[in-house]
């Protein structure tokens, strides 16, 4: 009954060759060995795979254990020893940096795309239409301009730092229909999107692709670029949080996230680097 | 040899007692844990109430709504199914495509609910949305049909086996009365076996309402009370496993306690109610 596991993001490779030749910033993990657990924001997890994937195949006595369950779990999680790395879509609380000691590691800026299914005409909405779409208020995709159907709306749990942040930012803290489905994951966001004509919701710009097509807010595209240069304004760190002064493996993942190297896979997977 | 009889009577004692005290001690651990909201009263409230966490509200009165409508409504699509298909494996069909369909059936109680669920994704949401043209096609109707097909190889597989307990004589009679299968299955068959198709029906219904990621999946997890079999809804299992990630002190959390008495307590009234069943002095012939 785990959440985390039943989100089916479990995933281990157990590699045994050792491609040592092209090593970069994998030097790092020369002679290390032993086992790294990271659960928690579900728009990591891209960069996290990748990141795992390069290690182990670098180093196979390193085994990295991913899980999803959003911002929350990864906090909590983290906080209570189940995880080395708990990540989080959303700058922890006070109150739970001090609960845990939590020491927090921003590695990329990510935005908060509004995304419809492609074959939407509706491709531009004002924020006061958004906010009212939301809430309910806009139920119809007719009266801004699409089809005579109504809006499914799917939103995120409050676990999730995507939806934090898109409701502090998009929505500026307003109501979310009672009437709205959840989904669990930025994934199961983009394939709901992408299998309902007349749905509305929110992903990490990370994960916006052609199977869903991102919505302009007051005229500023989603985009990687408009994210860049500060022009769209939904956007977050993306945290990897450590209970305490992270130490030996776990310290060594994260040197690695910051270096070149591991910037460079955030900024393939759709993230803004921070370095 | 009498030590070694002993033993494993004492071995055997010792491991009832203990399933016995773990199932007593999770109800009593979800009490103290759950005891700040009996402390308050505001355990009867959360029970009317709607979840509206944003207001500081924290019913949960749509969910305990959506898991009886959901189990429910698939439990009405079940039965006639199970019943059918039971009939068919015992009596109507031929006996070696009968057998052929009980061992399908027997394979199909190990299939896991998130196939089910994944299946349900990709086919039958979408069948259903565009069908109806209501809402996203995660809803009552949707989860129910799947849950339906998720609880009936239980049932068929029960009442298959109470239909074979049937004495032989009895359908002897029938035949040499001249009477036809379905006339055997309605008049002598059915009532003989009534006892174990109700004991069926209600382990079914056990099962229906402890599933959870069908109702995860497929229900769309809307927290407003539904209106119709083709609104989205949440059941208490979903409702646990979304809240289960919010943080430990806050009333969010604490609620679940009472989801899970809530559950617990319907599954604990579901099993005395088979228990009860069991018990009961008449008998068919």
């Amino acid at each position: 009954m785990k959440r985390a596991s039943c989100l089916a993001w479990i995933f281990v490779f157990m590699m045994a060759g050792n491609l040592s030749a092209f090593a970069g910033n994998l030097d790092l993990f020369e002679g290390m060995k032993g086992t790294l657990r990271i659960a928690g924001g579900t728009a990591h997890i891209p960069v996290m795979k990748e990141a795992a994937k390069r290690i182990m195949t670098f180093n196979g006595d390193i085994q990295i254990i991913i899980a999803g369950g959003g911002s929350g779990v990864g906090i909590k999680q983290v906080g209570e020893g189940l995880v080395d790395i708990g990540n989080s879509g959303r700058k922890p609380t006070d109150k739970e940096i001090n609960k845990y000691q939590l020491k927090m590691f921003k590695w990329a800026i990510d935005g908060v795309g509004v995304v419809v299914n492609p074959g939407n005409k509706v491709k531009a909405l004002s924020k006061a239409q958004l906010i009212d779409i939301f809430s309910g208020k806009i139920n119809n995709w007719k009266s801004i301009g699409g089809v005579d159907k109504p809006i499914n709306v799917y939103t995120r749990d409050k676990a999730s730092g995507t939806r934090a942040v898109f409701w502090k930012k998009a929505l500026d803290k307003g109501e979310i229909t009672a009437k709205a489905n959840f989904v669990v994951s930025n994934g199961a966001m983009k394939s709901a999107i992408s299998s309902d004509p007349y749905a509305i919701g929110y992903v990490s710009v990370g994960y916006i692709d052609e199977s869903v097509a991102p919505v302009a807010l007051g005229g500023v595209v989603p985009t990687l670029e408009n994210v860049k240069q500060g022009k769209y304004q939904i956007a977050r760190g993306l945290y990897s949080n450590t209970k305490g002064e992270p130490s030996g493996l776990t310290k060594k993942f994260i040197d690695f996230i910051f270096s070149p190297e591991g910037q460079k896979i955030a900024s393939e997977k759709g993230f803004i680097p921070v370095q | 040899m009498k030590l070694i009889d002993r033993s494993i009577e004492k071995f055997f004692w010792i491991a009832a007692v203990l399933s016995l005290s773990i199932t007593v001690l999770i109800f009593g651990f979800m009490v103290i844990l759950g005891f700040p909201l009996f402390k308050g009263g505001q355990f009867f409230e959360l029970l009317s109430q709607p979840w509206l966490p944003d207001y500081g509200t924290y019913g949960i009165y749509p969910m305990i709504v959506g898991t009886l409508s959901i189990s429910l409504i698939g439990l009405v699509f079940a039965f006639p199914l199970s019943l059918g298909c039971s009939a068919f494996i015992s009596v109507l069909g031929p006996k070696r495509f009968g057998r052929v369909l009980k061992k399908i059936v027997q394979m199909m109680t190990g299939i896991p609910t998130v196939i089910y669920g994944f299946v349900g994704i990709f086919l039958l949401v979408p069948i259903i949305r565009e069908l109806f043209e209501h809402g996203s096609g995660m809803c009552i109707l949707s989860a129910s049909i799947l849950l339906a097909i998720l609880i009936s190889p239980t049932m068929i597989l029960f009442f298959s086996d109470s239909f074979d307990q049937v004495p032989k004589p009895f359908l002897d009679a029938v035949d040499a009365l001249g009477g036809n299968k379905a006339q055997k299955i309605l008049y002598v068959i059915l009532p003989y076996s009534l006892r174990g198709v109700i004991t069926g029906l209600i382990l079914a219904l056990g099962r229906a309402m402890g599933d959870t990621m069908i109702a995860l999946m497929i229900a769309g997890n809307a927290v407003a009370i539904p209106d119709s079999v083709l609104d989205s809804t949440r059941t208490l299992t979903a409702h646990i496993a979304l809240i289960i990630a919010a943080d430990f002190e806050s009333l969010e959390f604490k609620t679940l306690f009472a989801c899970g008495i809530i559950l617990y307590l319907f599954t604990t009234f579901i099993t005395l109610s088979v228990r009860s069943f069991d018990l009961m002095p008449w008998r068919r012939k």
